[in-house]
């Protein structure tokens, strides 16, 4: 058992000793290329000039000298000076910028500081790390954890790259807003954008004018939560309430808009709608009307949003539904009420948390998308699209883009600390874990009727949009009606050659499409690692800061895409931490962005594992890494694989954060697909995106295949529940 | 002098502002198997979770082996732990469950499954190897359980309510097979439950728990006959408690009053049911007779005080109503101080 003990001595050397490999045997700076070596390291540098490495440098020797006393781990000598190098670090990296000093007086103290410095390189990096390892080495010495070092060191990374990832770039933004275009402190600026009259205004109510981004984006999501909320509600009826018979083929249809790329529905919209569309010209030629632009704006942005949030509905609405116990509404018949009087009086009241939570979901989802107001929109301005105007193109102003996203970032909020509270208060949910026996009480017909009239329109619109999305890319132009069957489109995008020296890519898509295999391939298995020891973590592990800690994570699920976009081109286009341009951005958003999902995904999983046998994993001596890869993932696996599906097929279709962050060497397919349809390349856009949607098909089989899913007895149920969709 | 192998030193554990153990202090001998035993929520289980390092201590020592081990986690202890859900993994075969901790601490795979073919042996389930956890039945289940707890020779075994999981009819032979296996290993033991009649039947000594607190010490007989408290005699067996004061060597308590040996004040006295014997005729009422098949017992009211009464099946049958003489021997009170 001593030598045990030894291991956790050792292990506090070992991130001592990356610590000081890292400040004098790798380059500190992001451009030296790693083989650079000493020369380029902190050290080197400090001595060279750069001084503002030596309280880092010097402390770590001062906690080298420390680590020779016994049990140096859990003393508060060993602690202070930790906490002090974490801080030397930080400062380090802020107190000289890209072109020089912060601050007067680092640039007094330091002649060179004048010349500036770049991002962190691979030294900065393992630094980072290291610091991060010996920092949760001291709190687990001192009892953290129960003491354990793993869990300890896991906590302080996500903490740490949640800090790094999520709330400073946020945080760097919401300052961005309150500076001019110089980088001075500009509060009057701040007013002038916050009470911009185009952002405000209320026109359109009164016949006159338009209204402003911030009440058109709020009119939208309203209508849209509405209509999603009212079409969920009319399936979620059908599939629970009646003797239906399609109830698979439904819900297989409400993962289709999961892997849907971005814009193709806008497009669809647009080919059967538009002026030139199909139906607008059947009709104008029945009716002698004149073809109109009518679907420009906010009804084509209306329909396209419902088609894409009634799946998400209709889930949560069934799963209410399901909930309900049946023996309720037995009850209310016993007592004499008709079948219409029972859902009124009881089925529709206990529906009530559940409509709130849907629709709250689809405005929240509504506020987010950036795919459909910018290939609809036309003239009807919605924040997402204005803050990407802001950013992208001529007109770059980061404050006020910064301005719209915290506005964005409020309501996004204030969406979602309701729909939390309406899920928490969601207490009388009726079912009890005991199994009771009763049938749902059949829809009453009158209801019937309507939940069919209701869905009708639904199935000919999804058939006719999916249709197109399936064909558009292999006919001549569906937009004109000429069905000759082609391959011109697929070939533009996907040409290639053998030649003698091996194969030869041409199509103007493979890059994105390469690009886009290759982040997502990283990303999904990043996402699921971080997102499955998080839940691990949180259900767990039972450490100081938990509560804060889950709803940190939670929170970085609401940020709506677009905002976290722009935070990031507010925040790591700069020293320290500069990897704008990078595939590794690309990487990181989505990381961060789709952890969420599989935190959820496995703290629904582990909900259903007694943890005695991870504590009889402990027992027998494994440590929490050991338990976790040995115990608690195999019995998991369902939740990994919903994780890894998810992230990866949101990886491949995401695109409000994307759009920001792609640049010409690592172009994402869906910036790809934005730039044909902004071009008018339809035929190409739909026929790269039925590409996209096999592609992910395929790799998603390939992922169960992998990660497969295996027989435990009688504990085959331990099942992770659908994942929401985050914000896109 | 035997060797110690646990010992508790002034050992505190809270949850926020709750207090699981109280500052509680023990040492258990190499070879002893003792029970903690008390009401829910009196700091048992925790205790035990406190000696497998699953909680650390917020205050006080723990050492295992003479060695402090307070700050230690679980898996840097050389603990066996036997769970109330016994805890088998249920993706892992019978013998990978039992293979798991010698490989885990770095045996090689031949010789941790030879050992645990050996383990599986010695406890009868030769020849399940292959088979998962959900094929075995609930008795089977808990034997590969106690079979992955000391097949790692650990310093303690500890057992969290080993038999809640097992049928009432079975839970006897069980608990003969823990005594005998712990016996037969030598091995140091520590066993939560509440049950009281499972405490005295397994243990070499009992804690008895209470709030957070041990209220006593000692061996089953000790604990039976000689009860600390009122808390400790009532929980342990049956006893009636009858609450009076002393004054110059006689118990009064309403209108009995009993020559005893003891100090002048206030205290409880205490008597098992089996000590009261009952004659027919007298001041007394039978209030209600029940058969228990191997003896009666019986609820009698005797002026303003209630006793329960025990007796053999052979005694004269009583019915509610009958009168009869209650007759106390002084030498079978236990006097014991009042309960705070």
């Amino acid at each position: 058992m001593r030598s045990l003990s030894l291991t956790s001595e050792r292990a506090g050397h070992a991130w001592l000793v990356l610590l000081v490999l890292s400040l004098s045997a790798f380059p500190w700076y992001k451009d030296a290329s790693l083989i650079a070596g000493p020369g380029a390291s902190a050290l080197f540098e400090a001595l060279s000039g750069r001084g503002w490495f030596w309280p880092l440098i010097v402390t770590t020797a001062l906690l080298g000298a420390a680590s020779l006393t016994r049990s140096w781990q859990a003393s508060n000598l060993a602690l202070g000076l930790g906490l002090a190098a974490g801080v030397f670090y930080v400062w380090q990296g802020f107190a000289i910028g890209l072109r020089g000093p912060s601050a007067a007086w680092v640039g007094d103290l330091f002649a060179r500081a004048q010349d500036g410095q770049t991002g962190l390189g691979w030294g900065g990096f393992l630094a980072g790390i290291a610091l991060i390892g010996l920092l949760s080495d001291f709190v687990a010495a001192r009892g953290f954890c129960r003491g354990e070092r793993f869990p300890a060191f896991c906590i302080t990374a996500i903490v740490a790259l949640l800090t790094v990832f999520v709330f400073f770039p946020i945080l760097k933004l919401g300052l961005a807003a309150f500076v001019d275009t110089d980088g001075n402190l500009a509060l009057a600026t701040f007013w002038a954008r916050l009470s911009a009259p185009d952002l405000w205004g209320v026109g359109c109510f009164f016949g006159d004018g338009r209204c402003g981004v911030v009440v058109n984006t709020v009119v939208l999501g309203v209508l849209s939560a509405t209509f999603a909320t009212a079409l969920g509600l009319a399936l979620a009826l059908l599939v629970n309430r009646t003797d239906f018979r399609l109830k698979r083929a439904l819900r297989a249809v409400s993962i289709l808009p999961i892997i849907t790329p971005p814009f193709v529905v806008g497009v669809a919209i647009i080919l059967l709608f538009g002026r030139t569309g199909l139906v607008t010209g059947f009709v104008a030629d029945l009716m002698g009307v004149r073809p109109s632009r009518w679907i420009y704006g906010l009804p084509g942005i209306l329909i396209a949003q419902v088609l894409a949030f009634a799946p998400v509905t209709f889930l949560v609405l069934l799963s209410t539904l399901e909930a309900i116990n049946p023996t309720l509404e037995e009850a209310a018949r016993t007592l004499g009420a008709r079948s219409m009087k029972t859902f009124r009086t009881v089925t529709w009241p206990l529906l009530r948390p559940g409509l709130a939570a849907a629709f709250l979901l689809a405005f929240i989802e509504s506020l987010a998308d950036f795919g459909n107001p910018i290939v609809l929109g036309g003239g009807y301005e919605v924040l997402s699209v204005k803050i990407f105007f802001a950013v992208v193109g001529a007109r770059y102003d980061l404050g006020n883009a910064a301005t719209l996203a915290m506005i964005l970032l409020a309501l996004t909020l204030i969406a979602f600390w309701l729909q939390t509270r309406w899920i928490g208060r969601k207490s009388y949910v009726t079912v009890t874990g005991k199994s009771d026996a009763g049938l749902a009480a059949p829809l009453p017909p009158a209801l019937k009727v309507a939940v069919i009239a209701v869905i009708i329109p639904w199935v000919i619109f999804t058939l006719a949009v999916y249709i197109i999305i399936a064909t558009g890319g292999f006919v001549t132009d569906i937009g004109r009606w000429d069905l000759t069957p082609t391959f011109s489109h697929l070939e533009t995008a996907f040409r290639f050659e053998f030649v003698e020296n091996g194969l030869q890519l041409y199509g103007s898509a493979w890059d994105s499409m390469i690009t886009t295999l290759w982040v997502a391939g990283l990303a999904a298995p990043l996402t699921t690692l971080i997102g499955i020891l998080t839940a691990w973590l949180v259900s767990r592990q039972d450490f100081a800061g938990r509560r804060a800690f889950e709803f940190g994570t939670m929170l970085s699920f609401a940020i709506p895409g677009t905002v976290v976009g722009v935070s990031y081109v507010a925040a790591f286009n700069i020293p320290p931490v500069d990897i704008t341009g990078t595939a590794a951005i690309l990487i990181i958003c989505f990381v961060f962005r789709n952890m969420p999902v599989g935190m959820r995904a496995g703290i629904a999983a582990l909900a259903q594992i007694d943890k005695s046998m991870e504590e009889a994993s402990q027992t027998m001596g494994a440590g929490g890494a050991t338990t976790l890869r040995r115990v608690v993932l195999p019995l998991i696996r369902p939740a990994v694989f919903t994780a890894l599906v998810y992230s990866f097929v949101t990886a491949m279709t995401a695109v409000s954060a994307v759009i920001f962050l792609v640049s010409a060497r690592h172009n994402m397919a869906t910036a790809y697909i934005m730039g044909r349809v902004e071009a008018g390349e339809y035929a190409l856009a739909i026929a790269y995106s039925a590409v996209l949607m096999i592609v992910m098909i395929l790799c998603v089989v390939i992922i169960q295949v992998i990660v497969g899913t295996r027989k435990l007895g009688r504990r085959q149920e331990l099942q992770g529940r659908p994942a929401q969709q985050p914000a896109e | 002098m035997t060797e110690t192998a646990i010992e508790f030193v002034d050992v505190v554990k809270r949850y926020g502002s709750a207090t699981a153990v109280d500052r509680i202090s023990f040492a258990i001998a190499k070879g002893e198997l003792v029970t903690f035993l008390g009401p829910s929520g009196c700091g048992k289980t925790t205790s035990l979770r406190l000696i497998a390092g699953l909680e650390l201590p917020t205050d006080g020592q723990v050492r295992i082996a003479g060695r402090d081990v307070s700050r230690d986690p679980a898996s840097e202890r050389n603990v066996g732990m036997v769970f109330q859900s016994y805890a088998l993994f249920p993706h892992m075969t019978v013998l990978d469950n039992v293979s798991y901790g010698p490989t885990i601490r770095g045996v090689a795979k031949t010789e941790a499954r030879d050992r645990a073919r050996a383990i599986l042996d010695q406890v009868g389930l030769g020849g399940l190897e292959a088979r998962l956890p959900s094929e075995l039945s609930g008795g089977q289940q808990q034997r590969v359980a106690v079979a992955r707890a000391i097949v790692q020779q650990p310093d303690v075994l500890l057992f969290d309510e080993p038999l809640s999981n097992v049928d009432a009819k079975l839970r006897r032979k069980v608990r003969a097979e823990i005594r005998d296996l712990q016996q037969r290993f030598g091995l140091t033991a520590v066993y939560v439950t509440h049950d009281q009649e499972e405490a005295l039947a397994v243990s070499d000594r009992i804690v008895v728990m209470k709030m957070g607190q041990i209220a006593q010490i000692g061996t089953p007989a000790e604990l039976y006959e000689r009860p600390a408290s009122a808390f400790v005699a009532d929980f342990i067996g049956d006893a009636n408690l009858i609450e009076g004061r002393v004054q110059d060597g006689t118990f009064t308590a309403a209108h009995l009053a009993l020559p005893v040996t003891a100090e002048d004040g206030i205290v409880t006295a205490t008597i098992r049911p089996e000590r009261i014997r009952l004659a027919s005729g007298g001041a007394a009422t039978i209030r209600s007779a029940s058969y228990l098949g191997s003896r009666m017992e019986y609820v009698v009211q005797d002026e303003n005080l209630e006793f329960l009464v025990s007796r053999p099946i052979s005694d004269p049958r009583l019915a509610p109503g009958d009168k009869v003489d209650l007759q106390l021997d002084p030498s079978d009170l236990i006097l014991v101080r009042q309960d705070t």
